[in-house]
């Protein structure tokens, strides 16, 4: 396993072993798939891990399987108060790029795009990650100027990245109303055409049944209810299914880090906010690429299954209810209604909000605490789905090795206090 | 939808409304003396509590003048609203004032010494 260079994806780790088959489809068809075997195993937690993850989400259950695939530690839990996937991770848009401003973020999210590019035969999963380009759209001159600086940064960081005419915007996305009197017109954009989008529930199912495959425990409806500490050090977490002792903490909860975070008496530089997303019925392909718009904050994608996907901007006051306010997909209906007529009299099916832990600098926080062998991986705010797989990937060498890589390094918590942020809003040329 | 009582004009819709975030964070008056991490805490770190949030709004559609609100962050229930420069009177609002960590932090105290010296008359 360490003869594979981190940067070049992790093809040839272990996945899950192969179990499906057209055959046992059919042969399963016979008693309406009534005996399916479990994906991964459901165990009693044990008295002693060398790791718990809490946080059973994407980002933890990736952790845990680079924990397992890459360090060899395998007497590990993801610990998950709900079901695997059913918090923030299966209530994305699902969109995926790299195309970021600063270095540090380029460093990060396009070490995550790399590992996605390989995902699907790591974990012996299919999780049907399409590059089928992200496209941002410009509506102002300023914007559309502040944009092809942005895409020169990305390329000089040796991500792809290209700028488009509206003429070519039309050609890319014939279903774009790109009239110059709308209230919004489409000024130009940029593409990246190795983004795009992967199936939320199988990247969780993925990681899941592949750290399963290597001995992870994964003890869903298990909720945390205290840290136990011994001085500066932790010894164990305290669960609605009794007390585990483990000297490693890592925490991947979203929206709770706050929560989770007080229980050690750490403070967080963070804002939980929910994040909207709607889908509508089902209809014939009209969109095979995703489109953003930062200025009237709206992202649109299609599905394979015909729904359109769209997400809005961030509530703009804090939220634990997993339900946002009318007045915010309201607005990004009437902005994608604009841009593409052809949706103004679909009908939304479903509309869900999530908890997002925003950071004052837009950028997440994978960091150490003062409170030895507790780690904290959050503040991905509206963005961390992109991220599973890298911020799993250095999460799980931090926790391993006990000191950030080179990548993990500048989103130390301590960067609060030194000034030295990763400013990202706005930056990344879209909504966060 | 929120509907929040401005004290100044009435209820009206969220969308007339912004919100400030948390409310009673002192700026540290001792500016040179304070250190960067007690800076950090003013500037960056936040209350984020799941349950009674105190925070500021700002009825910006309408009279423009900033007030505090006691609200619920799971329900979404307005427990009080108060005005800018004074503190909650309901138990639930004035418990969670108490208990907020940035009562002890060292930007608070600088700001309002006469309180540390009280010995907290809260």
């Amino acid at each position: 396993m360490a003869q594979n260079h981190p940067d070049r994806g992790q093809r040839g780790l272990p996945g899950g072993t192969p179990r499906y088959s057209a055959f046992a489809l059919a042969k399963k068809a016979m008693n309406y798939h009534q005996d399916w075997q479990r994906a991964w195993r459901d165990p009693e937690p044990k008295a002693e891990y060398d790791a718990v993850i809490i946080g059973g989400g994407g980002h933890g259950l990736a952790t845990a399987y680079y924990l397992a695939a890459v360090h060899g530690l395998t007497n590990i839990a993801v610990i998950e108060k709900g079901w695997i996937g059913g918090g923030n991770t299966g209530r994305n848009t699902t969109i995926i790029r790299s195309n970021y401003l600063w270095d540090e973020s380029a460093a990060i999210y396009e070490h995550s795009m790399k590992l996605w590019e390989g995902m699907s035969q790591d974990l012996n999963f299919n999780v049907m990650f399409s590059q089928r380009g992200v496209l941002t759209i410009a509506h102002s001159e300023h914007e559309l100027r502040e944009m092809s600086r942005r895409v020169h940064a990305i390329r000089l960081n040796g991500i792809d990245s290209e700028i488009l005419g509206p003429a070519e915007i039309k050609k890319f996305v014939p279903t774009i109303n790109i009239d110059q009197s709308i209230r919004y017109p489409v000024m130009g954009g940029f593409l990246q055409r190795r983004g795009g989008t992967a199936r939320h529930d199988a990247v969780a199912w993925g990681y899941a049944r592949a750290a399963d495959d290597l001995g992870v425990d994964i003890i869903q409806k298990c909720e945390v209810t205290g840290l136990r500490r011994q001085g500066r050090k932790i010894i164990g977490v305290e669960t609605s299914r009794g007390f585990i002792k483990t000297k490693k903490v890592g925490c991947v909860v979203a929206g709770h880090s706050s929560v989770v975070a007080a229980m050690a008496g750490i403070r967080l530089p963070i804002a939980s906010r929910p994040l909207q997303a709607l889908v509508s019925e089902p209809i014939k392909p009209i969109l095979d690429t995703v489109i953003m718009s930062n200025a009237v904050h709206m992202y649109i994608s299609q599905s394979d299954k015909g729904e359109m996907v769209l997400g809005a901007g961030v509530d703009k006051y804090n939220s634990y209810a997993q339900r946002g306010s009318f007045p915010v997909p309201e607005h990004m209906l009437a902005a994608a209604v604009e841009l593409f007529p052809v949706l103004s009299r679909l009908r939304m099916l479903r509309h869900w909000g999530g908890i997002v832990d925003t950071c004052p600098d837009a950028s997440p926080i994978i960091s150490k605490t003062d409170i030895e062998g507790l780690y904290f991986d959050c503040g991905w705010g509206t963005g961390g789905f992109k991220a599973t797989p890298g911020s799993g990937h250095v999460f799980a060498d931090l926790i391993a090795n006990d000191r950030p890589n080179k990548i993990a390094a500048p989103y130390s918590l301590d960067r609060f206090r030194t000034g030295l942020l990763i400013d990202e809003h706005g930056a990344a040329g879209v909504a966060h | 939808m929120l509907i929040i009582t401005c004290p100044f004009c009435g209820p009206r819709d969220e969308v007339e409304f912004a919100c400030g975030g948390e409310a009673h964070v002192a700026r540290p008056l001792a500016d040179n003396k304070i250190s960067d991490a007690d800076f950090a805490d003013y500037l960056f770190m936040r209350d984020n509590p799941k349950g009674l949030f105190l925070e500021r709004w700002r009825h910006s559609a309408g009279c423009r003048r900033w007030f505090n609100v006691a609200r619920d962050t799971v329900s979404n229930e307005i427990v009080e609203i108060y005005l800018m420069g004074s503190l909650p009177v309901k138990t639930a609002a004035k418990t969670t004032y108490k208990t907020s960590w940035r009562r002890d932090t060292a930007a608070e105290k600088a700001a309002t010494p006469s309180r540390s010296k009280a010995g907290g008359s809260k």
